[in-house]
């Protein structure tokens, strides 16, 4: 199994998770975050003060998915929250050992 | 004169709506968050505490007989003397000493112990504001503003903008900046608020500036007239000024600073209605566009100063209050017609520099009188309970280091009390402390 872990625009939530739903995908976690990249967060002006603001606001999507659809996932992340602008996040990937369904007990594939 | 009086109470009402809720809000959403409600308490405590001692020696002190600082305290204490018929004049003056303490309050965001504030309000009421108010509204041959000097100020230029100006910069000195001022500027965390309180603001203001004519009483036919005319130059006046500022703010601010902002139109607002204050009897429309446009540009690159200069004026009391009253104040000496209430022509108007120089004497006495006796009662404040809130009270905020509460609390999402962290955090809080 993997961990997918996207983060994206705020904006482009909506469509990310429509296309999630479509591909299968049934559940996620979803957080609002901030942070920069490259971008550099943006500059703000209150009575002429320059305010650099660092951190810009950001979604993250954590989502664990069987082996053979981490890349689809993964794919439809990148096409959906996709403006080509700077800032449209990232999405990467990393091995999970195991996981539980706490109502059930159920381990792994089942618990997906 | 019916209207007359119905319309003072309407008008009075206004002008406290001003400090309650306007100024606390203008200042509130100026502020950082965890100090939103510190700031909003600093109006609405000084409103109770000043109130009162109007009406115990404030109006006494203001309008009860000669003297050029002020008139005998004891006079009409506590309003003896005074026919209920003159209420509503002792409460319109009132919630002028109300907004003028208030107004020093943003200086000081986030760091002002509220025990300091409670002392500092009263003290500075009845040792800087009520003489002040004396020396400029009650007119006597002997007050030395209005009677000796000559000074035209209409609703209080110098004796509210300029002088909560002067205080809040002198209050701001001694008190020292925001730990982490600043490299962390610190923005506002609700402008919302801020262009809620501006809007009300100004339609107090109507109140303020409307209100504050004055009769000759050589008739009532003639005085009822005058309150025809009078009151219309004062409302247009107010309002053309104010228009003019905001213009005037915005285009300063879109040439310096690249963006016109909502907060440089609120600012706009204020900066215009404080340079107007003073002049609203004196010029005519022309001058009233003209004394807001100056006075939104001059104000937009005078809230710059505080980073030069390094003094964490942390609301811009100085750069909007202090800034704008000087400006509208001294133009009046350019800009006044004998048209107008004060009768005098300006410079512009043919009348040569006497009146400029009525107006530059009156401000200066505004400037020093409240800097000096302002300087004496905060260091007196700094060295016996002291000024400044405990450094960690400050970090975690004034809000909940001396009232308790918190103003806002928007995770929603987790838990039965509303609160997303008080699933984690430590269960520390008893019940009823």
């Amino acid at each position: 199994m993997k961990l997918v872990t996207a983060v994206i625009k705020p904006h482009k939530w909506e469509d990310v998770r429509e296309a999630l739903e479509t591909f299968g995908v049934t559940g996620m976690t979803v957080s609002e975050v901030s942070g920069y990249g490259r971008q550099k967060g943006h500059t703000e002006v209150y009575r002429g003060a320059e305010y650099d603001i660092a951190l810009v606001p950001k979604i993250r999507i954590e989502i664990v998915v069987e082996d053979d659809d981490a890349e689809d996932v993964v794919g439809i992340v990148v096409k959906t929250a996709q403006t080509g602008r700077i800032g449209d996040g990232k999405v990467w990937l990393s091995p999970v050992e195991s996981v539980v369904r706490v109502r059930t007990g159920d381990r792994d594939a089942a618990a997906l | 004169m019916d209207g007359y009086y119905a319309f003072m109470l309407i008008a009075t009402a206004l002008v406290l709506m001003m400090t309650v809720p306007a100024l606390a809000l203008f200042y509130g959403g100026m502020s950082r968050s965890k100090s939103v409600l510190n700031m909003m308490m600093m109006s609405y405590i000084a409103a109770a505490i000043v109130g009162i001692l109007y009406v115990a020696v404030g109006w006494s002190m203001g309008f009860g007989g000669e003297g050029t600082f002020f008139a005998n305290p004891f006079e009409l204490f506590w309003l003896d003397g005074v026919t209920t018929d003159a209420y509503i004049g002792v409460m319109f003056q009132m919630t002028f000493a109300i907004i003028t303490c208030a107004l020093i309050s943003g200086a000081v965001e986030g760091r002002m112990k509220f025990a300091a504030w409670v002392t500092f309000v009263p003290i500075w009421a009845l040792v800087v504001y009520f003489p002040l108010a004396h020396m400029v509204f009650s007119c006597t041959d002997d007050s030395l503003i209005c009677g000796r000097i000559g000074a035209q100020d209409y609703a209080g230029g110098t004796a509210v903008h300029i002088n909560a100006g002067v205080a809040a910069l002198v209050l701001v000195l001694l008190l020292g900046k925001r730990v982490g001022w600043p490299r962390d500027k610190m923005r506002p965390h609700n402008l919302t608020l801020t262009m809620l309180g501006a809007g009300l603001l100004w339609f107090g203001w109507y109140g303020f500036n409307v209100g504050s004519i004055v009769f000759g009483g050589e008739s009532e036919e003639a005085d009822m007239a005058q309150f025809f005319s009078e009151t219309g130059r004062t409302f247009a006046n107010t309002t053309l000024a104010t228009m003019a500022a905001i213009l005037g703010w915005l285009v300063v601010e879109r040439v310096l600073h690249k963006k016109a902002t909502s907060l440089g139109a609120a600012s706009g607002i204020v900066a215009g209605l404080v340079a107007i204050t003073p002049a609203a009897g004196a010029v005519d429309i022309e001058g009233a566009v003209a004394i807001g446009a100056i006075a939104g540009a001059v104000c937009a690159w005078a809230v710059g100063l505080k980073f030069k200069a390094g003094f964490d004026d942390s609301l811009d009391v100085v750069g909007v209050h202090l800034v704008g009253g000087i400006v509208g104040t001294v133009l009046i000496g350019i800009f006044s017609t004998s048209d107008g209430a004060g009768g005098v022509d300006g410079l512009l108007y043919g009348g040569g520099v006497d009146s400029l120089v009525d107006q530059v004497l009156g401000v200066l006495v505004a400037v020093v009188y409240s800097g000096v006796l302002t300087a004496v009662i905060a260091l007196a404040i700094k060295y016996t309970i002291g000024l400044r809130l405990a450094e960690e009270d400050e970090v975690g905020g004034i809000d909940l280091a001396a009232h308790g509460e918190s103003a806002y609390d928007l995770h929603t999402g987790v838990g039965g009390s509303g609160n997303a962290t008080s699933v984690l955090a430590p269960k520390t809080q008893k019940e009823g402390v």
